[in-house]
């Protein structure tokens, strides 16, 4: 994939401080107060995302068996083997896999509502959704046996990327000057196209469509280290060349052309930014499914929180959107325990109301 | 993936229709008490079937068979000669009519074009019942049985309706005593022996009340399912998570996703967190044929004797 990334021309080096900005454009922010919010947020998920689960596990022997493993400290535990299997090979996986997911889509969608100016962009806008979604139908339907879980992921990846490289592509030599309009058109255009034959491929193989259904809706429940190690990669990379755009991302807020004024090359910093996304989206929703909600309602609930600008919304996003993932797991293998909800019903279901709420109670001026 | 998930919805639509129609297959197949009396059908012949009372005008002689194990069945009295189609999922016996017709969905004018005088079935969700008494073809529900008792009760009936009575009883009696020496060959625990019965790898189970259930605890067994919260909603089908699994740690391991899935013992001591199961660490992870598993035919008997099997290992190790 796309590890070697174009670099940014000198003005665009992301860490310099934005001299040349003026201060209109840029106030003075402090990330470090809803950073501290965030990573207590994702510890205090974390802790319940490994001590809550179908099999009653005790906190005290979670916490027992976990001080008993970690290395240098010599402390021993009286956890059965099989208590320590349920935390370490279960409930871990689950919990770490489930933080990286939640990163990816929170961070992606805040990064695509920056370049695209659009509050309704998230990170399935140019179609890693429709393209994920029928690598992964194309697998389920037309793969047997255990080949369909070991492929599932790589074709899900791979349907996502050519996905968003046909409307990118599309997008951008369509005629005119691309613009951000052209390129969320061709969007819907490819998204609507792989749609369409993902929903012919279900209808010619019916039974499969619980196993699609499924897929669709989301699950972290069979999360492995496995799965942690296949997608650790694509999101570090992802979120770490974001994170290098935050700054750049506050400036396109005042329009490219204004961007453009300021020396900063704006379809250069959406290309990369949108590449960053795709891949670290792609290898998210590869393992997960296509958890959906959590692009469009974490940045936002961190934007009315705390701070429009994108050096505080970028990572509290990540950090506050894996934690919400990982707390919406928890939720989703539960409820109903040991059956499993698909987490994407749980999103919704919960993020919906949460969201609305904070929407309300902030214009009438209660936050 | 396809099998599974056509199987284990086959089996909860026919166990909602088989729940709601206890009562009414017992009438026809109670009738003929005197066995050695009415060996033989006198046609027309009233069934009270799953799907009401149907009437079969004379002994069909172009049956279609959208039912797996109805198809075994029939082959297992001897009526074999008048099927004339089975459905595309009817994979046994080997030189029985195979076709493309989708038991799921199935096509009314793709059945009448065999021309049918009998059309049998494991449930009916899409009022095929209906549609085909327009064209005169009675249809014969015989859904998922939820006991060995209704399993022989559809023998019988199926033998009313074919014509062949004696020889479904034979079928019968032959079947409840292979299963009798095999119960009585296996080996007695007095605790009873857990396991874990896999239809998918979403982890869907059975309860030891379902059908399959009350085989395996016929040697002593007990589905690790039952402790799981919508056991009962779930009609003896509930889900179950790897973590539910793993804290349960059952004795044995039975796989009835081979063929569809292509799981194996290996693959399972491969999931993560699960090589620690008694079940893995002793070898006792068993892996069944899907089709004989999700079915209530004459193969019941193999089935029975493959976890046997596998038992007397376990006394013997």
């Amino acid at each position: 994939m796309s590890t070697t990334l174009p670099r940014p021309t000198k003005v665009t080096t992301p860490d310099e401080p934005a001299r040349e900005t003026p201060a209109a454009i840029l106030p003075r922010v402090s990330a470090r107060r809803p950073i501290l919010v965030a990573v207590v947020a994702l510890i205090g998920a974390m802790v319940v995302g490994v001590s809550v689960g179908p099999a009653d596990i005790s906190l005290p022997t979670v916490f027992s068996a976990l001080a008993g493993h970690l290395p240098f400290i010599h402390y021993h535990s009286h956890t059965s083997a099989i208590d320590w299997d349920v935390i370490w090979q279960i409930r871990l996986p689950g919990v770490v896999l489930g933080g990286l997911v939640g990163a990816m889509l929170a961070g992606g969608g805040a990064a695509y509502q920056g370049v695209f100016r659009n509050p309704l962009a998230d990170p399935y806008l140019l179609g890693v959704a429709a393209g994920a979604g029928l690598g992964a139908t194309l697998v389920i339907v037309e793969g047997s046996g255990s080949n369909v879980s070991t492929f599932l992921p790589f074709a899900a990846f791979a349907g996502a990327v050519v996905a968003v490289a046909m409307t990118y592509l599309v997008g951008t030599t369509s005629g005119r000057r691309a613009s951000t309009a052209s390129i969320v058109l061709a969007g819907v255009a490819v998204a609507a196209l792989l749609t369409a034959i993902q929903t012919y491929l279900q209808q010619q193989h019916e039974p499969d469509l619980q196993g699609v259904y499924a897929w669709i809706l989301g699950s972290l429940g069979t999360a492995s280290w496995a799965d942690v190690r296949l997608i650790l990669p694509y999101v570090t990379l992802s979120a770490v060349v974001l994170l290098l755009h935050r700054r750049l991302l506050d400036v396109l807020r005042v329009g490219e052309e204004e961007a453009g004024a300021l020396g900063i090359n704006a379809a250069r910093v959406r290309l990369i930014v949108v590449a960053a996304a795709t891949l670290g989206t792609a290898a998210a929703v590869s393992v997960s499914g296509l958890i959906g909600f959590v692009g469009i309602i974490v940045p936002h609930t961190v934007r009315l929180l705390s701070n429009a600008s994108y050096r505080v919304v970028l990572p509290v996003s990540m950090i506050g959107g894996a934690a919400f993932l990982i707390l919406a797991n928890v939720v989703a293998l539960n409820v109903q325990a040991p059956a499993e909800i698909p987490i994407g019903v749980v999103t919704a279901f919960v993020g919906a109301p949460f969201f609305l709420f904070l929407l309300r109670s902030r214009r009438t001026g209660v936050l | 993936m396809a099998r599974t998930k056509r199987r284990l919805l086959l089996a909860l639509v026919a166990g909602t229709f088989g729940a709601t129609a206890v009562g009414a297959t017992v009438i026809s197949t109670s009738l003929p008490g005197a066995a050695a009396v009415s060996a033989t059908t006198t046609y027309p012949v009233q069934i009270a079937a799953a799907n009401g009372k149907i009437t079969i005008p004379a002994r069909p002689t172009a049956i279609v068979s959208m039912s797996p194990t109805a198809t075994e069945m029939l082959y297992a009295i001897g009526a074999g000669s008048q099927v004339k189609a089975v459905d595309s999922y009817s994979d046994y016996p080997k030189d029985a009519p195979h076709t493309k017709l989708d038991a799921l969905t199935p096509n009314v004018e793709a059945i009448v074009a065999y021309k049918p005088d009998l059309v049998v079935v494991a449930g009916d969700t899409t009022g095929l019942t209906a549609e085909l008494a327009k064209f005169g073809v009675p249809v014969l529900s015989d859904p998922a049985a939820t006991s060995l008792n209704q399993e022989y009760q559809q023998f019988d009936e199926l033998g009313v309706a074919t014509g062949h009575l004696a020889q479904a009883k034979a079928e019968v009696t032959k079947i409840k005593g292979q299963i009798k020496n095999i119960v009585a060959a296996a080996p007695k625990h007095t605790k009873p022996i857990t396991y874990y019965f896999e239809l998918d790898q979403t982890y869907y189970s059975e309860t030891s009340s379902t059908f399959i259930g009350q085989v395996l605890g016929l040697l002593g067994m007990k589905s690790i399912a039952d402790a799981a919260k919508g056991a009962a909603s779930s009609g003896g089908y509930p889900q179950l998570s790897s973590e539910f699994i793993i804290k349960a740690n059952p004795d044995y391991i039975f796989l009835a996703d081979t063929i569809c899935c292509g799981q194996n013992a290996k693959k399972v001591a491969k999931r993560p967190g699960w090589a620690v199961l008694t079940a893995v660490k002793d070898g006792h992870v068993v892996g069944l044929n899907d089709d004989i598993a999700s079915r209530w035919g004459p193969r019941i008997v193999d089935l029975l004797s493959t976890v046997a099997h596998s038992l007397n290992h376990h006394s013997s190790t």
